[in-house]
């Protein structure tokens, strides 16, 4: 399962109901605002990382120069564009949007 | 008083989310740029995720959106120079005053209650 999630972690819950319900080997992709939660020293960056033993975190790389945040990424979160987005899309068999 | 016998009030808007993700932040600083037109007294706040709009090196080439970031660097030329942001939220987000693209003042959550207080009309975003 690919999961997308679409919210700041700092504004909802989305990101954290989400990692509860992904399974080992599933994909989170940090989209939109998402991708706040995709950054070191922020108070949600240890969340995210104990998350990436169990599932893979990508962080859409648009959305992260849009913010003026894509030199803050945690180790670990793949940076993914466009076509990285629909290629994931692909490789999972269904696709869960987080909003 | 102005010339045309216009009342001054006190305007504080409250910037509380991030940019692009929603309208919001826009929004905000368009309804700033309006009430500066009017000659108010005119604050920002910037709490929670609205101190993203701050950032930094902002780079909406790939989002096909305009980057709105450079227009709080112009803000100073409409004699709005009350920033204010809430430390802790930097804090709680990994960032420091360096990261902001304006000149900022860092407040506490007291301090900025205080501003608040102060307001004749809060306008929330």
């Amino acid at each position: 399962m690919l999961h997308t999630v679409n919210k700041s972690p700092f504004e909802r819950n989305t990101l954290k109901t989400c990692l509860a319900h992904a399974k080992p080997g599933s994909a989170v992709l940090l989209i939109e605002d998402g991708v706040y939660a995709a950054l070191s020293g922020t108070a949600h960056s240890d969340m995210v990382t104990q998350a990436m033993a169990q599932v893979s975190v990508y962080a859409l790389g648009p959305d992260l120069d849009a913010r003026g945040v894509a030199n803050r990424v945690l180790n670990g979160i793949k940076v993914v564009d466009y076509a990285g987005f629909v290629d994931l899309a692909i490789e999972h068999p269904a696709t869960q949007s987080w909003l | 008083m102005s010339d045309a016998g216009g009342v001054v009030k006190k305007f504080m808007f409250v910037n509380r989310k991030a940019p692009y993700g929603t309208v919001y932040a826009l929004e905000s600083l368009e309804v700033v740029l309006i009430s500066a037109a009017f000659d108010q007294d005119v604050s920002l706040a910037f709490l929670d995720d609205g101190v993203y709009e701050l950032t930094k090196g902002q780079s909406t080439k790939g989002l096909e959106m305009k980057n709105f970031s450079p227009t709080y660097r112009a803000l100073e030329g409409y004699d709005i120079e009350k920033l204010y942001v809430a430390r802790e939220s930097l804090e709680e987000r990994g960032l420091s005053e360096d990261d902001l693209l304006v000149d900022v003042q860092v407040v506490s959550c007291a301090e900025m209650a205080d501003l608040m207080a102060e307001q004749d009309v809060v306008l929330s975003f």
